[in-house]
């Protein structure tokens, strides 16, 4: 079993901005989530996630809130605020203009 | 509004800390959980289930350290963590804990007081207008070779000079002088201490009054309207602090005075005591005012003109001074004119004295941070394999230093803590103890002397911390490491270490010790300095006869003569005598004079001799031997007064070894020079004991000039207390003349203790210090030797167990103290003789380098250090070998 891609620097605070800008999730989803997606190729590893998780919140771009699961299990659910929407935004832009240009390196070579 | 969710956030991370931790433990929990259902769902038996999880999750307190790490407030937490730590192991040896804090709280309440006094005398400005332009101006004799060269004023010089130079804004005088108050009704009779101050000196200082004015140029005369101004403490004690007072008469020395304005409160300038001001001039005869260049009494106090430097405007004075030194050849006139700032004159007597004390303090508290710092070291030595381990396992070296720095935070800042209460109660006792401190009144603890506190305590953290932190973190955690698993004969770096920092310490007590004896000598030595007359059982008591009332020979002749014959026949009084004031009282008043029989002196220098008005009865009474002639009999009276007794100091410096009785003496002693005939010579008293003796010569008291003897100090002998006198003494001068005040009723011994209260404070002061710094260098020695015994143990156990003599052990373990004691105490001597050098000029007949102090005081310290180590080197050598090896 080939090791997973490490994620690109920096990319990971996007994708659970990403990924919880629909509803909000709790941690095991989010991981969960960016693996589905990627259909197993990013691995989000918990000694990143859980981290990255509690600087967003420090820096105001997401808020948790304590709800039941569907199993009525009490989890920490994570949900963008006004500021972490706009956020997003510029993570978007700025991944997509580096990616456009990676892109562009790598096909004219 | 993301500033508003961050503070939400950093609020809850501040105050909800714990509960947070416990949510992070259950998100983590609950991922586990979520990864362990999906194992059961991939068909995992419960158990294997679980396993997988765990090891796909990793280690969960890591995990949880690291998402705490993103939290705000992590700083705080880890200084929190580092105080608890901090406080625990300190808690752990109490003994330690306490000595420790005691130590620095002695130390830094010690300075923060001696600061305090220090500022608001020798640092704060004046409290006038733009204090820093502010000068007193002094004549200087060329030839003068005793004080220091600030000759006092005369009112003639003072008036030229105000007239005739322009160098300076505006040049004030003031005076002192004595009045004796009485209300215009039958009020108590007091005698006030007053000034006379020239009508400038308020708005040159620039000072206003409370109520009413100051004097205008028309009353600064000699003959103008007489008016007074009151001080605020005047006003309130006398007065009730009544402002209608203002415009009323009182009577000073039975002449009305107007009262046209009160001082305020904050103005004790000269000093505290002056009652009350009237104008400069009014203190003069018209005669005498503006003519008399050779009475020196006046103090001078000059305005800087902005862009006249002090030297320019001095060099103008000068000029004009030595112009009136040629004009006046033949009296006392001095040829320049100096000046010193304003500051440095108020101070000029407790500087010494203060900074002495200062450094004293500053010594103190550099020991006492040497010891806690040795303290630290051993304590930190013992907890050498627990740093090396943690420095091993990769605790950073500024984690491990920070964290023994906040010990020895902790210890200073308790130690400063109790130290500022120290110096809140201590402060007020000190600056009310010292005598003649000036601007006693402005000290106080504010703001500026807590941040001088908080700064020592952050030095003395620095100081006591720093070094034993920086050593016992050291780069070799692996010879550490090492060393720990069996050590025989210790580590040397360290305990080299605290061997220099006990020379420093030895050499630091060996300076305070030195300067202490020294003062504490010259202190006995005032103490017991022979006034030259009987101390015993004597009160004296003051008056002073107005001469509006008493205005001729016969009315002064006849209340003294009453007065003696009323005291004498009190119950308890031995003996009655009169005298202007008696020895070690201070100075009487010099006067110049020649003797006919000898050729005259240069004109420039003039001999000069203090002069003493006495009753037939004086020397009998003060046991004053006679050596020469006669005394005074009851014959010597009113105009058949031209004799004259003098000192044996007066015979020996103008007489030299010629019969002076019979000679002359010719001297102005009742307004023009006249001779007087010298009928005997009596032993030497002395008017300071820290001065050294004067030519003196005495006058018949009887003659009752009124200008001469109209104040007189009666000088009681009692076969028992005196002090059980005063009242019966007051009685009969109230019988006499019931509007007469009598004032300092006083022993000899008081008079005495008066004049070297001062000294004797500061060297007690030095001396408790200096004894502080004795035991603690005494503590830090013991503490470094037992220490180092300890670590030495296994050593001494192989050492006795091959054969070595336990004298031999004692021998080694001793001279291993005694070692850095001997440098320190060389270098200690060198600075004794230093510091006593410089503290030259607060000694009184003792020489900086007396032999005697010194040895005392080495061997003082060298018996300490003796037994400091003689403790553990007697325990290391009742060691027994076979336990010494088994234990590690």
């Amino acid at each position: 079993m080939g090791k997973p891609s490490d994620l690109v620097q920096g990319t990971l605070d996007l994708l659970i901005l990403k990924t919880i800008s629909l509803e909000p999730k709790h941690g095991w989803a989010i991981a969960k989530r960016i693996q589905q997606i990627s259909n197993e190729v990013l691995q989000v590893q918990q000694g990143s996630l859980y981290p990255a998780l509690h600087r967003l919140e420090q820096q105001g771009w997401i808020k948790a809130k304590w709800s039941e699961t569907e199993t009525g299990r009490a989890a920490k659910f994570y949900s963008l605020t006004t500021a972490g929407r706009g956020q997003l935004e510029r993570e978007m832009e700025s991944w997509s203009r580096l990616s456009g240009a990676i892109n562009l390196v790598v096909e004219e070579a | 509004m993301r500033w508003f969710e961050q503070f939400r956030v950093s609020l809850r991370m501040l105050f909800r800390r714990k509960a947070e931790t416990a949510l992070l433990n259950d998100e983590l929990e609950f991922h586990l959980e979520q990864e362990m259902k999906e194992n059961l769902a991939h068909g995992m038996q419960p158990g294997e289930a679980r396993a997988a999880a765990i090891r796909s999750f990793g280690n969960p307190a890591a995990l949880r350290d690291q998402a705490r790490s993103t939290w705000r407030w992590n700083r705080l937490e880890r200084l929190l963590r580092d105080l608890r730590y901090g406080v625990r192991t300190l808690l752990r040896s109490p003994g330690f804990t306490i000595i420790s804090i005691l130590v620095l709280a002695l130390g830094i309440g010690a300075t923060t007081s001696l600061f305090t006094i220090v500022r608001a005398v020798l640092l704060k400005p004046l409290p006038f207008a733009d204090p820093g332009k502010l000068v007193m101006v002094y004549e200087h004799f060329r030839q003068s070779t005793t004080g220091d060269g600030f000759n006092s004023v005369s009112s003639g010089d003072f008036v030229d000079w105000r007239r005739q130079t322009h160098g300076f804004e505006d040049m004030a005088a003031w005076r002192n002088y004595g009045f004796d108050f009485t209300g215009e009704h039958a009020e108590l009779p007091e005698v006030v201490q007053a000034a006379g101050g020239s009508f400038n000196l308020f708005s040159l200082l620039g000072v206003q009054p409370a109520l009413g004015r100051t004097f205008s140029v028309d009353e600064d005369q000699p003959e103008a309207s007489h008016v007074v101004m009151l001080s605020w403490s005047f006003f309130q004690r006398r007065f009730a602090g009544d402002p209608s007072i203002l415009g009323k008469q009182i009577h000073l020395d039975a002449t009305p005075y107007t009262i046209i304005g009160v001082l305020p409160n904050w103005f004790t300038y000269p000093d505290a005591k002056i009652q009350l001001w009237v104008p400069y001039a009014q203190t003069f005869s018209p005669d005498d005012y503006a003519a008399v260049h050779d009475r020196h009494q006046s103090k001078v106090i000059a305005r800087l003109k902005s862009g006249v430097s002090a030297v320019t405007a001095i060099k103008e004075v000068s000029a004009l001074q030595y112009r009136l030194h040629l004009a006046h050849a033949s009296a006392p006139v001095a040829e320049d004119a100096i000046y010193r700032p304003m500051i440095d004159d108020v101070v000029r007597d407790v500087k010494t004295p203060l900074v002495v004390l200062m450094c004293a303090v500053g010594c103190m508290l550099l020991i006492a941070c040497l010891n806690v710092s040795n303290l630290l070291v051993a304590r930190s030595a013992s907890r050498r394999k627990e740093v090396a381990i943690r420095g091993a396992l990769g605790g950073s070296r500024l984690a491990l230093i920070r964290e023994q720095m906040t010990e020895s935070m902790l210890i200073c800042l308790a130690g400063g803590g109790l130290g500022l209460l120290l110096s809140m109660m201590t402060t007020r006792w000190l600056a009310g103890h010292w005598r003649g401190l000036p601007r006693a009144e402005s000290i106080h603890l504010d703001g500026e002397v807590l941040f001088f506190s908080i700064g020592l305590i952050f030095v003395t953290t620095l100081l006591a911390g720093l070094l034993p932190a920086i050593s016992s973190t050291g780069r070799d955690v692996l010879s550490a490491l090492q060393e720990s698993s069996r050590s025989i004969g210790g580590s040397a770096s360290r305990a080299l270490l605290r061997k220099t920092m006990l020379a420093v310490e030895i050499a630091l007590t060996v300076i305070l010790l030195v300067s202490a004896g020294l003062l504490f000598k010259s202190f006995i030595h005032l103490r017991t300095a022979d006034l030259g007359c009987t101390t015993e059982n004597v009160l004296t008591v003051k008056y002073g006869l107005p001469e509006k009332q008493y205005d001729t020979r016969e009315k002064v002749l006849a209340f003294h003569e009453s007065l003696l014959d009323r005291v004498r026949r009190i119950p308890g009084v031995h003996a009655a005598a009169l005298v202007s004031i008696p020895p070690g009282g201070g100075s009487a008043g010099d006067s110049v004079f020649t003797i006919p029989e000898r050729p005259s002196p240069s004109f420039s220098i003039q001999d000069d001799a203090a002069t003493h008005i006495v009753d037939p009865a004086y020397f009998s009474v003060m046991q004053i031997p006679l050596i020469r002639g006669r005394v005074f009999t009851d014959h010597e009276r009113l105009t058949n007064d031209h004799f004259v007794v003098i000192s044996r100091k007066f015979a020996n410096q103008f007489f030299s070894g010629d019969d002076p009785v019979g000679r002359h003496v010719r001297v102005a002693w009742n307004v023009k020079k006249e001779d007087y005939e010298i009928i005997g010579v009596v032993g030497d008293t002395l008017y300071d004991v820290a001065k050294p003796v004067k030519a003196t010569m005495y006058f018949p008291i009887f003659s009752g000039i009124p200008a001469q003897t109209g104040s007189a100090t009666l000088v009681v002998r009692s076969t028992t207390d005196p002090l059980v006198l005063s009242v019966p003494i007051q009685q009969q001068v109230a019988s006499l003349d019931p509007a007469l005040p009598v004032y300092d009723v006083l022993t000899m011994q008081q008079i005495l203790g008066q004049t070297t209260a001062s000294q004797s404070f500061s060297a007690t002061l030095v001396l408790a210090f200096a004894g502080l710094s004795l035991l603690l260098a005494g503590v830090g020695l013991y503490g470094v030797l037992s220490y180092l015994v300890t670590q030495r143990v296994a050593e001494i156990g192989i050492r006795i167990a091959l054969g070595a003599q336990r004298t031999e052990v004692l021998r080694l373990v001793l001279l291993d103290g005694l070692r850095p004691v001997i440098l320190g105490l060389l270098i200690g001597s060198a600075g004794g003789a230093t510091a006593g050098a410089l503290i030259r000029s607060i000694l009184y007949g003792t020489s900086p380098f007396d032999p005697v102090v010194m040895a005392g005081m080495v061997g003082c310290l060298l018996l300490t250090a003796v037994v400091a180590c003689a403790v553990p080197a007697l325990r290391a050598s009742r060691i027994e070998p076979m336990q010494a090896l088994r234990t590690e």
